[in-house]
């Protein structure tokens, strides 16, 4: 099937397999290989990405239900070389370790950011229910985004 | 993990997507928001040679307030659900349940029509479709028809829906007064026990989740109930209640009871 | 000097991460590159009739299929390390196959294996192939599989034992104290069943170059060149110089990823049979049938106490499963890296354990997070707690009691242990002291007493753990079984612009050593931190290594590097001295240059390495350049300790734990970075409170993993932790240079215990002494019915 999909700001048309999951489409087809599969049954959410601003499990979409979306990746969030305020948030509170879990982290964290500009603990918590980090006991991860909520709203 | 092959067709609207389901019966499967579908035909445990995707057919994805009720499209998802002001103010245990549904991604691109006709044992919105007394309504190649909750659910896995039926919307009252209380399985975060409550004066409602293979009404609380939690001690009354290794007959029952009084209380 | 070493100076390797430009092994593309799958048996034991690839060869896009019958790697992989029976007969060691021709041993066995254009025909063509498979009776439980009756895993053998070993004092003398104790604490459990669940899954890919005929193989291992060693010496009989494994990028290991694997040596045959790079990543799926699992002992334990509360004996008697081979260092786990913590941090006088390893048809059991060490605290903490609640004393006291007094290491001599080891230097009562104070232990016990009265569950879980890391001092571990010594190696090249090049053998995946390494070359040398480039996971780019994991990569590979530095420094003087026309020892060396003690006269780092490599007016017989090589062999492990305290409240209707306290105030030496070492800390804290509430690998009767998916497999997730409330002291190892312990896995040593703890004293008065892990909801209410 033909499809055009944006991502990153950039309109993208290929023909693919219907049963192409949005997350290979983004490794296999565009080489954005900073969106990570980490389960096989929506457990981990190392395959984090927005479409259409919200957070989704891209490893649970068909490439071809985005046709006409827009989405962003870990590779888009930096701006013209500068990292996104929830990235340099991570980097300073020592947030991610092996690095596996980080773009799903990132990229839910702008969710929960958007829908709770200031967060409790609480709301940070539950917002990150969908994703595993087997390193930091998510205590830096919620602390970096703690940081950037108050980076975000200076 | 590869879903065996398929065809993948975007229906542009409800009849399209009957015709089609009728064409093809058991070869087709309907794709709403995927959640459960996908990842099942990920570990090819499903494999339709179909998948007719409803999301783009227009009209389904709306949340109405009407005199008493709130009409909410099959193909809402989750968050639209959590964040509805019109499900907020009338139906607040929708609001609640929703709280407690999945993580922020999967309520992001799950459907209620797709959670209720997937009918996972486990689920949520079974309990407060059922404690509400919801309507459902479905259309097929004979037209349109409406089931009622308590008609519903047939066991795991399977629903009233005739092969050729999709689920439009679902129908609710208002509710005032009532309540969700969820006992998480801590891998899947499905519910282990789900247990809502609605009050209708000195009456309560009460559906329950995650206890049976099939999702039921706790009719002999509801008698028993007149104001009294203990009438929780009936909430597992003639149902076979499931056994796994987070909770076996003996904690599943127990567990029903502290919930269901627990959600009496609320 | 001094600018970096305990600073919490931000990671370097975080840009790439965070931009999603990490290059994990599955990022990787070759040109020509294809794609597999395996096909897995269903079935925990059965013969394996027929094998039919015939439908599948015919598929769309196969390159080749490969089934057991096509002669690779005939011996299978090997196991690295060697504990015979205590009666002196060898270790039982089954050959591993890369595909299974004749009997599957555990779900999950490959039996073929299908590489395709793409991974889309590939899976495809795996559904095709067909296999016969006749059924045969399974024992998944350790202990069971010593039963008399037991199904045989391995026909060779009478009985399922690969090993049967005893460390400690004589069985006789601890029988006989436990007699005249004033009071025994007994316990049994099992120390149940873990999957590692590193985020990464496994991936490799294998690329044969015909033409200068030499293999590449991309994996995600935490041990490069023990893998290159293993697969080319004992599997594919290769040579090892045509071989280079790169392991840049690894998303977490935690033990899963130091073996060698079946895939990777199948992989690497594959190759040069088609031609083509292979490449295979593992499903999570996949992952739970396949990658090792860690714990699984059934535990059998008496501790006597005599009537002051001081532990007079302590006899432990353990089946700990092997699974259904003997992966890389599975034997070691539950015997040397087990029995030898069984001293604690107690003066126990008489101990002694019996470790029988079962085949059980299941997954393979290797080191996971801790390896035999958390099993080993476990036991320790929970049983000295046990005694306590009995004896209706204190777990505070009884521990005050029992404590190793405070050793140094230097001034005083290191504490010798009855199971072998020598502990190098601790301080376990300061630790406690720290502890307590954190948690206001006093005032706990006030509000624990007003919450039972208002019907609330609270508690307080103690654990006071030791550890030993740093592995290995290699004539020791070759004594205890090794078939590898545990050394590291670290090069320091400086470049003719004084830049510096670090080439580890230890390996990053999680751990930070971009940084953290840099940190203390930087200072060591004198230099900025910019100047200072770490280089890992390449056999082509660093000599040797022996890999990270028993929380070595510090203590034993940042000790080879300090050795080359010297090495460097040393050399650098002599170069200083003739450009400064002074002699070797007027100089000190500091800020990056060489002066003459008591004058203005210096030459710097810069300065000195240009004239190495330019010798143009140069130090008569000195040969050129400043690049060193070291090997560094420590001389005893390291022992982190620390204290761990957890506070608990259960719901009485539910059983559900709310964790609402985690203290952990750890002693691992000299701190490089506080921020990383904190960061190991949590990680393994949380790992360990998986454990104690909700991680495990189920089996049923037949062999079938019930737990094989995130749906089943607890861990923990956000919301199920606290803030995790960290400090430290400090009691530097006495015997390597940076006076480091390690931290990687003392979080997951400390924490089980504690939580588990905290949950029995939530109960103590309800009468409950004893809960099995994982303290599911259903598990806490039942003790709690009991």
């Amino acid at each position: 099937m033909n499809v055009t999909i944006t991502v990153n700001g950039k309109a993208h048309t290929h023909d693919i397999e219907p049963r192409t999951s949005l997350v290979q489409y983004l490794r296999e087809t565009l080489d954005l290989t900073g969106t990570h599969i980490g389960c096989d049954t929506s457990g981990c959410g190392a395959c984090t990405v927005t479409l259409n601003g919200e957070a989704i499990k891209s490893c649970t979409m068909l490439a071809v239900q985005a046709d006409g979306s827009e989405v962003t990746t870990i590779e888009g969030m930096a701006q013209n070389g500068e990292m996104h305020p929830i990235q340099a948030a991570f980097k300073e509170k020592h947030g991610l370790q092996c690095g596996f879990c980080t773009p799903g982290m990132v990229m839910v964290a702008a969710d929960i950011l958007k829908n709770y500009p200031k967060p409790s603990e609480d709301d940070i918590r539950h917002g990150l229910k969908g994703n595993f980090c087997r390193c930091t006991g998510y205590h830096n991860i919620v602390k970096s985004i703690q940081l950037a909520a108050e980076t975000i709203n200076e | 993990m590869i879903p065996a092959k398929f065809d993948y067709i975007k229906a542009s609207s409800v009849s399209e997507a009957v015709n089609l389901l009728d064409k093809h019966g058991f070869d087709a499967k309907i794709l709403s928001g995927g959640q459960s579908l996908l990842p099942a035909m990920k570990l090819r445990l499903n494999r339709p040679e179909i998948v007719i995707d409803i999301n783009g057919i227009a009209g389904m994805n709306t949340i109405e307030e009407t005199g008493d009720g709130v009409i909410i499209g099959a193909n809402c998802t989750h968050t639209q659900i959590l964040n509805s002001e019109v499900v907020y103010k009338n139906l607040n245990i929708l609001h609640r349940t929703v709280q407690t549904l999945g993580d922020v991604q999967v309520r992001n691109r799950g459907t209620i029509g797709g959670s209720l006709a997937h009918a996972d044992p486990s689920a949520d919105y079974p309990a407060v479709v059922l404690a509400c007394e919801a309507n459902i309504e479905v259309e097929g190649k004979n037209g349109k028809r409406t089931i009622a909750a308590t008609d519903f659910f047939e066991g795991i896995f399977t629903t009233a829906l005739a092969d050729d039926e999709i689920i439009i919307a679902v129908h609710f009252p208002k509710v005032a007064h009532g309540n969700y209380q969820k006992f998480y399985q801590s891998a899947s975060r499905f519910a282990i026990v789900g247990v809502a409550v609605v009050h209708d004066g000195n009456a309560v409602r009460v559906g329950i989740t995650g206890v049976s293979d099939t999702p039921y009404r706790a009719t002999e609380v509801e008698k028993a109930y007149n104001g009294n939690s203990d009438a929780a001690e009936h909430a597992v009354d003639g149902v076979e209640v499931m056994s796994d290794h987070f909770a076996d007959t003996e904690y599943r029952s127990h567990l029903t009871k502290v919930m269901v009084k627990r959600a009496l209380e609320a | 000097m001094g600018n970096f070493i305990g600073k919490a100076v931000k990671r370097r390797e975080d840009a790439r991460f965070l931009k999603g430009a990490g290059k994990y092994t599955d990022d990787i593309k070759l040109p020509k590159m294809t794609q597999s799958a395996f096909v897995r048996s269903p079935y925990a034991h059965a013969k394996v009739l027929s094998v039919d690839i015939s439908e599948a060869e015919k598929a769309d896009g196969v390159v080749a299929i490969f089934t057991g019958s096509d002669g690779c790697g005939e011996y299978g992989v090997p196991c690295g390390w060697q504990v015979d029976f205590k009666n002196g007969e060898t270790m039982r060691e089954p050959k591993h196959p890369l595909l299974v021709k004749d009997k599957i041993k555990h779900v999950g066995e490959a039996v073929a294996f299908v590489i395709a254009e793409t991974l889309e025909q590939a899976r495809d063509a795996a559904e095709l192939v067909e296999v016969e498979y006749e059924e045969l009776p399974v024992v998944t439980d350790p202990q069971k599989a010593m039963d008399k009756d037991a199904p045989l895993v391995h026909g060779e053998w009478k009985d399922n034992a690969a090993f049967d070993w005893c460390i400690g004092n004589d069985r006789a003398d601890v029988e006989a104290a436990l007699e005249k104790a004033h009071h025994v604490t007994e316990m049994e459990y099992r120390n149940q069943r873990l999957a590692p669940n590193a985020m990464e899954p496994r991936s490799y890919i294998a690329d044969y170059d015909v033409n200068a005929d030499k293999y590449t193989l991309y994996t995600s291992t935490q041990n490069p060149h023990l893998i290159r060693l293993l697969m080319c010496a004992f599997v594919l009989g290769i040579p090892e110089h045509k071989v280079r494994i790169v392991s840049k990028d690894v998303g977490g290991g935690f033990g899963s990823k130091i073996y060698h694997y079946t895939e990777e040596a199948l992989l690497t045959w594959a190759s040069k049979q088609i031609g083509r790079p292979v490449k295979w990543t593992s499903d999570r799926s996949e992952a739970f049938l396949t990658d090792a699992h860690g714990r699984d002992h059934v535990v059998k334990s008496k501790m006597g106490f005599d009537k002051e509360g001081k532990i007079v004996a302590h006899l432990t008697d353990e089946y700990c499963a092997m699974g259904a081979y003997l992966s890389t260092f599975a034997p070691a786990v539950p015997t040397y890296l087990h029995g030898t913590l069984f001293q604690g941090v107690y003066t126990t006088p008489l101990i002694h354990l019996n470790v029988v390893g079962p085949f059980t048809h299941t997954v393979p059991v290797d080191a996971y997070r801790g390896a035999g060490r958390p099993e080993a605290t476990y036991l320790l903490e929970r049983i000295i707690s046990k005694g306590a609640q009995e004896m209706g004393m204190d777990a505070a006291e009884i521990r005050m009691k029992n404590f190793i007094p405070p050793f140094d290491g230097v001034k005083e001599e290191g504490y010798q242990t009855q199971v072998a080891l020598q502990y190098d230097s601790g301080n376990y009562q300061q630790a406690l002291k720290k502890g307590l104070e954190k948690l206001g232990y006093e005032n706990f016990r006030k509000e624990q007493e007003e919450a039972r009265k208002n019907g609330k569950l609270l508690g307080v879980g103690l654990s006071t753990y030791i550890e030993g890391c740093g592995i290995a001092p290699s004539a020791v571990v070759g004594a205890l079984g090794a078939r590898a010594g545990l050394y590291e190696v670290g090069q320091v090249r400086v470049q003719p612009t004084g830049k510096v090049s670090v080439f580890t053998g230890a390996h990053s995946h999680g751990q930070g050593h971009e940084t953290v390494f840099a940190q203390f070359v930087a200072d060591k040398l004198g230099i900025d931190m910019a100047d200072v480039e770490i280089e890992h996971g390449d056999t082509d780019q660093v000599a040797f290594g022996m890999g990270t994991y028993g929380s070595r990569s510090l203590a034993v590979g940042g000790s080879a590097i300090i050795k080359s530095i010297e090495k460097i420094l040393d050399k650098g003087a002599k170069i200083a001295a003739h450009k400064l026309e002074a002699a070797e020892g007027d100089l000190e060396y500091a800020s990056g240059k060489w002066t003459v003690k008591g004058t203005d006269k210096s030459v710097s780092f810069g300065d000195v390495a240009l004239t190495a490599y330019v010798p143009h007016n140069y130090p008569e017989g000195l040969e050129p350049g400043l690049d060193f090589s070291s090997f560094y062999d420590p001389s005893n492990f390291t022992y982190p300790f620390g204290t761990h305290i957890a506070v608990v409240e259960v719901d009485k209707d539910t059983g559900a734990v709310d964790l609402q306290r985690f203290i952990a105030i750890d002693d691992v030496g000299n701190i490089m970075n506080p921020m990383i070492v904190d960061g190991q800390i949590h990680g393994g804290v949380a790992q360990g409170v998986g454990q104690a509430l909700l991680e495990e690998v189920v089996y049923d009767e037949s062999g079938q993993m019930i737990t094989g998916s995130y749906m089943d497999y607890a861990m923990p997730r956000a919301d199920d932790l606290p803030m995790i409330e960290t400090d430290n002291t400090v009691t530097p190892c006495p015997h390597n240079p940076l006076g480091v312990k390690g931290a990687g896995e003392a979080g997951a040593i400390g924490s089980t215990p504690a939580v588990v703890n905290a949950v029995v004293d939530a109960l103590a008065h309800l009468g409950v002494t004893d809960i099995q892990m994982p303290l599911k909801p259903q598990t806490v209410w039942k003790a709690m019915q009991n």
